[in-house]
């Protein structure tokens, strides 16, 4: 009897993390089809790169303040294109479909990896067009900077995916999101940043090791309460 | 009828007391309060700062209880209480950030300098923003109700990154006249007797509004009940 | 479908906005079995309906799903398939490619034949590889009948079963019900009372309000 239990406990647990992986693929897919999120968000980033540059000038800024400038950059991106994942579901009647196929676990989890790829892409390229434009950007401790990307964009991944199931519920989304979305990402921005700047002075890798400690913390705090709560908002 | 006199009168008691008491350097007779370094008068407020801050806390914790009772049960009553102990937590924390940023403005100058504890009680004035605004934007009740004690538990997780975590990396400017790091407290009795008597004016304010509000909500809610669930307004 | 299955309900109530949609509904069912769910519109139709799919909690009562194996939250929707006017397919794929993630989805393999077979039950195999973004409202339809029966549900619910269905559709349609009724549960929730004779038991929610 105990074999046949865990046997299934096993079986379970293989299709569970091949419903993820189902969900993620289905939304990367999707999204490879119909690009709406890459455009949107590949747009918001050129643009306010081209602003920033425009508006900064010959002058320049303090790095301190380039640091800072970056994460807001990504704070406004993610918001105007992580809400889709969720939000389509809403709009378009699948919503109930999803639920019908598959536990709401592993919607949540397979959500949160689409949106990781989605954030990690967008860093990858707000970092590069920032990186090459804006010249009074430099990063001395790479080794710090690229574990601060890692360690932000999952941070950004979580908080994001929780958020935005909660607003396709609602009703007036688009200006609801970084609304709710801003308190709870604060901490990660605020470490980040801080992260970033330690990174531009050339600090050594040790130093940042607080920000690391809270990046993890928080992506793991942030992560356990979404999977706990989010039955209550994705099920009626 | 009688508590809310003797609220009143206590209430009344604290602000005569925190503003009238002779500050002076040392403190001979028993309504004597000393000075502290830095601040001189100004440190009245913390009287008034202190508890407003505390009690948007105590709110929020109170609002963060309930939801996740009403998670649990479902029962409206719930999220009625949820919700109110975030309303009266909102108008509170709004005071404590004034006031807050006041006593900034006297003692370092600027209204405001992003130490942890002022970005602390910021935040927790947005996450009650972003609490109204969620729940104006649901219209299903139930759905409403869940929603917002979701969003309550969120804010709750990541607000101890604020409280208690920055403080410690980043450096601080918030004063620390009163308790420093070995833990003397530099209020004389008085002035201590003023404080803590204020506090538990203001705890027994945000009980008294918070029942009142609830109550006020269960009449309207069972009322709309008889009446065949007319939608709210 | 093999084995027993059943389903019941019992003490089913609603409240939705502080109104009460419906109580005091209950229904036992095991394979074959067959129901109708009937009322006007807005009496609470597809609202019980979602309560019996599990789609929506009620806020009294339950549903309980025997024999397949409640036990996991796969095994649970493994048991039933479902049609109705709000559950949407994925537009942007084709028909087939539906089909796959639906299995994907629910963490079971794919079985190519089985679906084909399907697609051409619903008449859709010519078009099986274009959007379905591209389908007429009646394709749409028998789309989500194939999404329906992919992984073989020995309980199926249709609500609005002929909805947006030509002549033809609507043969298909009756054909897949009498199929199910060997041995399967099948619940239909319309306003169409012509083949009520036809049903084991009944649901009508005008009455009770």
């Amino acid at each position: 009897m105990i074999n046949t239990s865990t046997s299934m406990q096993a079986a379970n647990a293989r299709r569970w993390l091949r419903s993820v992986v189902a969900i993620f693929l289905k939304d990367w897919r999707s999204e490879l089809r119909t690009r709406y999120a890459f455009s949107a968000l590949g747009m918001f980033v050129v643009t306010t790169i081209a602003i920033i540059l425009f508006s900064l000038g010959s002058e320049g800024a303090p790095p301190d303040a380039l640091s800072g400038m970056l994460w807001v950059v990504i704070f406004f991106a993610a918001m105007s294109g992580l809400a889709r994942t969720f939000v389509t579901e809403e709009e378009r009647g699948t919503a109930a479909t999803l639920q019908l196929l598959s536990p709401g676990s592993a919607v949540y989890f397979g959500k949160l990896l689409f949106n990781l790829a989605l954030v990690t892409l967008l860093n990858v390229v707000t970092v590069s067009l920032y990186a090459l434009f804006i010249s009074g950007f430099v990063i001395q401790t790479g080794s710090i900077f690229a574990v601060t990307i890692i360690l932000g964009s999952i941070g950004f991944a979580a908080a994001a995916t929780i958020i935005a199931a909660i607003i396709a519920r609602a009703s007036t989304k688009g200006t609801l999101y970084p609304v709710l979305s801003f308190p709870i990402l604060l901490p990660l921005l605020l470490t980040v940043i801080n992260a970033t700047r330690l990174a531009a002075d050339g600090a050594f890798f040790q130093e940042a090791a607080g920000e690391f400690q809270l990046l993890i913390s928080y992506i793991v705090v942030v992560i356990t309460a979404s999977v706990t709560v989010f039955d209550y908002v994705w099920k009626d | 009828m009688g508590l809310r006199i003797f609220l009143g009168l206590w209430l009344s008691a604290v602000i005569i007391f925190g503003f009238s008491l002779p500050m002076v350097a040392q403190p001979q007779h028993w309504y004597d309060l000393p000075i502290i370094p830095g601040l001189a008068e100004k440190a009245r407020i913390i009287f008034f700062h202190v508890p407003t801050a505390w009690l948007s806390v105590l709110a929020f914790l109170s609002s963060l209880f309930y939801a996740v009772r009403y998670l649990r049960k479902k029962e409206p009553i719930d999220d009625i209480k949820s919700a109110s102990s975030a309303g009266i937590g909102f108008l509170f924390c709004f005071l404590a950030t004034v006031t807050g940023a006041i006593w900034a403005k006297f003692s370092w100058g600027t209204y405001w300098n992003w130490d942890p504890r002022q970005t602390s009680i910021f935040v927790l004035l947005l996450i009650y923003g972003a609490y109204f605004a969620l729940r104006s934007a649901v219209e299903v009740e139930e759905k409403r109700a869940s929603l917002s004690a979701v969003y309550a538990i969120i804010g709750g997780v990541t607000m101890p990154f604020f409280m208690f975590i920055m403080p410690r990396i980043l450096a601080s400017l918030h004063p620390e006249p009163l308790l420093n790091a070995q833990g003397k407290v530099h209020m004389n009795t008085m002035m201590l007797i003023v404080f803590l008597a204020s506090l538990a004016g203001f705890t027994a304010l945000y009980y008294w509004m918070w029942s009142l509000h609830v109550r006020a909500e269960r009449i309207h809610y069972q009322r709309s009940q008889i009446h065949g669930g007319a939608s709210r307004d | 479908m093999t084995g027993r299955t059943s389903i019941t309900g019992t003490d089913l109530k609603k409240v939705f906005n502080r109104r009460v949609i419906f109580e005091n509904i209950s229904f036992a069912m095991e394979s074959p079995r067959t129901m109708l769910i009937s009322g006007r519109n807005g009496s609470g139709k597809s609202t019980l309906v979602k309560i019996v799919a599990g789609l929506l909690t009620p806020t009294k009562g339950s549903v309980v799903v025997d024999g397949v194996g409640s036990a996991s939250e796969f095994d649970r929707r493994a048991s039933i398939g479902m049609v109705s006017p709000y559950l949407q397919m994925y537009d942007e794929f084709s028909a087939e490619e539906n089909l796959k993630l639906a299995m994907a989805v629910r963490g079971a393999p794919y079985d190519q034949q089985y679906a084909h077979d399907l697609l051409k039950r619903v008449a859709l195999f010519p078009r099986k590889d274009d959007p379905v973004r591209t389908y007429s409202s009646g394709m749409k339809q028998r789309v989500k009948y194939a999404f329906a029966l992919i992984h073989r549900p020995p309980i199926l619910i249709l609500d609005e079963p002929m909805s947006n269905l030509d002549a033809e559709g609507i043969g298909i349609v009756r054909a897949i019900m009498g199929e199910h009724r060997n041995g399967g549960i099948l619940i239909v929730a319309t306003n169409d009372l012509s083949d009520l004779e036809r049903y084991d038991q009944h649901v009508d929610l005008n009455a009770g309000r």
